[in-house]
């Protein structure tokens, strides 16, 4: 193992105005494990289109075994060896798992498609992978850990050189993930060069090699796996030690403001809740474990089996969700895009949403607007937001400055408690530091917030209580003394079969 | 993967015509070209008189452009405006041929015929809207759908001929009355003109409206009733084809199921020309009202040009569809900020 598979040379992407990737050199052994690791917006996703041919670099060089390859295609990298699996599924849920598989590339006799010989070679490298999915099964009827196998699953016609993964896990249970490592290490062991972007530390420290580290589109460094510890590639990550980035919250509990009894929805068995006044909840747990769909049952924005929701000793069950948020109870989406924002409009448009809906700048019908841009100001300077993104389109701002956005829409009237889903998706450290200090504020006011995270450091450090769930039941509920990340991490796996 | 926050990154300054383009649409570009060909293929055109002439002709489109704003602010669109309209002209018409046989008073006759109109357009809006918001059918069904069911029920009414006896006064007023100097139809346009800029710039209702057509989901969670919004928009869209309805049918003194029958595809040209979205949550009265202003034009000058009818619908279309285009690359200069 002297010459590196895979190397690039300075390798830069630029966009108006942003420099997505800044003359990177990375290299790839024969048979090694490479972890990228960064923050969202960190450039990781970027090289990886380009050597994927799912992009073309804007400078710099790419060689593959030595020589010069400039891939204008995903089917002209995939023809050098170099097979990608993205973290966006490109599936089509209306036709078959096989029919996906060979989608374009259909085996055929004359003019028609062989299906068996497709449903055989199908079958063939399921079995070869070791994952457990029926070529004739319909995409749709598929979990998500089956779909991203059957992603994986995909890349795999013919031999790859260099394999690269985009979040792999993202959505697998322990046990799939179990069977991605012993593939990956199969791999390995054929002499394949893996390329594995996550940023989960607990897993990837299984199956690296090395670790590249990106930071604002240049490279930070490159380390040894064995001998690197975690806060060392946190610090690498974001510039700063984790004890700068987590506030530390006064507990003042006062009375009990939220109380759910028994609450059941799609995929949640009867859970319960107590919420008292300048308390944060963390909500830990699995992607898909139920932890978000309990909490939009209690919002009205799920089906409500069972169970009872009252806010300030007042039943608000089964109310819709327009009266819930106007009673006192926020919800911040985790899907900013979709949920969150209306893209095409300004920030300030955004943020004006909600104090025009509260009705606090609303006399006799007629909005004065003059009120609202002052509350609007007010907003913008709590959350941070820098005066020049306020006129902008939000669809123009990065995911930090973003979620600025989203978080200001939640103070756009009062509440008494918070819903945070996920609020720190796809945002920058700098950013996150940011919101931890306004969830912050809110607990010391008196608020009580209820902090969703599927990032476990950050469910942990900012609440005075973790509730766990896995499967679609809470599995533990933990003071903050108690829960360290090893013991919150044992109750995300459950024996119990999945709640449907 | 553009996460750079610094503001030294913005995007460079785009030129003026671009700024122009992504602020108000294509509209002052294609008002620029028409003014210039028109007034090449006629002395006529560009003559007060003509303008003062395209003016009047075009306040019916004016009011059913913004209704028709209203829905494609909303995110949808109403192919059935002209339904809305014929079935006001027949069942006004039919009123007041009723009423006249039941009492003497003229005012009463006219307003029973004008009441059971706005009535009818109510209902169509109902079924729009509600079709749409809480069944969940889109769009383009539920009001294709509806103005089927809609010209037939006109048609059958009539018979397909046209229905005559209304009041004199009917038309003398409202077609071709007079107040404060000003045509009555203009006066009444002039005025819709206003309330609906102020119900959309300075009303919570106009907020919601934006706010529901940019994105439905993200209104649901600022605590918008968006199903209550929705069917507001188509409502208030039938109620103001139905006002045209009735100023159409006293302009022909008679009560007619062919009414109205281009009108879904030029307001919605109208609109989309004048900046509305396709896609919804973007639109501005003032542009509407020029949009509307623009195609009466374009018709205006074709006739003084002597193009036949025929190649006007064939050049309506394609202005329509040249819009859209437009649109769209508008919309991804929008969004990528360029």
């Amino acid at each position: 193992m002297t010459l590196p598979l895979l190397t690039t040379h300075n390798l830069t992407k630029t966009y108006p105005g942003v420099r997505a990737l800044d003359g990177v050199d990375f290299d790839l052994m024969a048979g090694e494990v490479h972890v990228l690791f960064g923050e969202n917006g960190a450039g990781k996703s970027t090289l990886i289109s380009m050597l994927a041919g799912a992009n073309t670099p804007s400078e710099g060089k790419i060689y593959l075994e030595n020589r010069e390859v400039a891939f204008d295609s995903v089917a002209r990298a995939k023809a050098h060896g170099v097979f990608t699996v993205f973290q966006e599924f490109s599936l089509i849920p209306t036709l078959t798992v096989a029919e996906n598989m060979f989608l374009g590339q259909e085996p055929r006799t004359g003019l028609l498609i062989d299906h068996a010989e497709m449903r055989r070679r199908a079958q063939e490298i399921f079995d070869t992978l070791g994952f457990p999915i029926s070529p004739t099964a319909q995409v749709s009827s598929l979990s998500r850990a089956q779909q991203q196998m059957l992603e994986i699953s995909k890349a795999f016609h013919g031999e790859p050189k260099v394999l690269i993964l985009d979040e792999p896990t993202a959505s697998l249970t322990d046990r799939e993930v179990d069977h991605l490592f012993h593939f990956i290490e199969r791999q390995k062991a054929k002499g394949v060069g893996i390329i594995y972007i996550s940023h989960r530390m607990q897993e990837f420290k299984r199956i690296a090699d090395r670790i590249t580290v990106l930071r604002d589109g240049a490279k930070i460094g490159t380390v040894e796996m064995a001998g690197t510890d975690e806060a060392a590639l946190v610090e690498m990550m974001t510039g700063r030690a984790i004890a700068e980035i987590y506030p530390t919250i006064a507990t003042e509990p006062g009375e009990v403001v939220l109380e759910v009894q028994n609450l059941a929805t799609s995929g949640v068995a009867p859970s319960s809740l107590t919420l008292r006044r300048g308390e944060v909840l963390g909500v830990a747990g699995l992607v898909g474990c139920g932890k978000s769909r309990f909490f939009r049952a209690m919002m009205g924005l799920g089906p409500r089996r069972s169970g009872t929701v009252a806010l300030k000793s007042q039943d608000i069950t089964g109310r819709p969700t327009r009266e819930i948020i106007r009673s006192g109870l926020y919800y911040l989406s985790p899907d900013r895009k979709h949920e969150g924002l209306d893209l095409a409009k300004t920030s300030d448009e955004n943020l004006a949403l909600n104090v025009v809906t509260s009705g606090a700048p609303v006399k006799r019908g007629w909005i004065d607007w003059r009120k609202v841009r002052d509350t609007v100001a007010g907003i913008a300077t709590r959350v941070e937001l820098p005066d020049a993104y306020r006129a902008r389109r939000v669809s123009q701002l990065s995911g930090g400055n973003q979620q600025k956005v989203l978080f200001g829409k939640a103070f756009g009237q009062e509440a008494d408690v918070y819903i945070f889903d996920e609020p720190t998706v796809g945002v920058d450290m700098g950013t996150r530091a940011a919101l931890y200090l306004k969830i912050k504020a809110l607990a010391e006011a008196g608020k009580a917030v209820v902090v969703i995270s599927s990032d476990l450091p950050e469910a942990i450090n900012l609440s005075h209580r973790i509730l766990v769930f896995a499967n679609g039941q809470v599995s533990a509920e933990l003071p903050r003394a108690e829960a360290s990340e090893d013991t919150v991490l044992k109750y995300f796996f459950t024996e119990s079969e999945p709640v449907q | 993967m553009s996460d750079a926050t610094a503001p030294a990154q913005v995007t460079p300054r785009a030129n003026p015509i671009k700024t122009l383009f992504i602020r108000v649409g294509v509209l002052p570009f294609f008002l620029g070209i028409a003014l210039v060909v028109f007034s090449f293929l006629s002395d006529k055109f560009l003559t007060g008189q003509n303008l003062v002439n395209v003016a009047r002709q075009s306040v019916y489109l004016v009011l059913v452009s913004l209704g028709q704003m209203l829905v494609l602010v909303s995110g949808g669109f109403d192919l059935s405006v002209g339904t809305a309209i014929a079935l006001t002209s027949v069942v006004s018409a039919l009123s007041m041929t009723w009423a006249a046989g039941v009492f003497d008073s003229v005012f009463l006759i006219i307003a029973i015929g004008i009441a059971a109109g706005g009535i009818v357009a109510l209902i169509v809006g109902l079924i729009n809207g509600v079709g749409v918001a809480y069944f969940e059918v889109s769009p383009f069904i539920m009001t294709l759908g509806v103005s089927s069911v809609g010209a037939g029920l006109a048609l059958f009414m009539t018979g397909g001929i046209p229905i005559s006896g209304l009041p004199f006064a009917f038309g003398d007023t409202f077609g071709f009355g007079k107040w404060f100097g000003v045509p009555v139809p203009v006066f009444i346009a002039l005025i819709c003109i206003a309330v609906m800029w102020l119900v959309m710039a300075r009303t919570p209702l106009g907020t919601r409206l934006y706010a529901v057509g940019g994105n439905i989901k993200a209104a649901h969670l600022s605590a918008i009733d968006t199903r209550k919004t929705l069917v507001l928009a188509y409502v208030i869209c039938s109620l103001i084809a139905a006002l045209a309805g009735v100023l159409l049918t006293a302009r022909v003194e008679s009560g007619e199921a062919n009414l109205g029958g281009t009108m879904a595809l030029e307001s919605i040209s109208a609109c989309v020309i004048a900046g509305v979205s396709l896609r919804g949550g973007i639109g501005r009265v003032q542009n509407v009202v020029l949009g509307a202003f623009f195609i009466v034009m374009v018709q205006n000058g074709m006739n003084l040009a002597k193009i036949s009818s025929y190649m006007q619908m064939v050049l309506l279309g394609g202005l329509l569809i040249l819009a859209v285009i437009f649109d769209q690359m508008r919309y991804r200069m929008i969004m990528q900020g360029r």
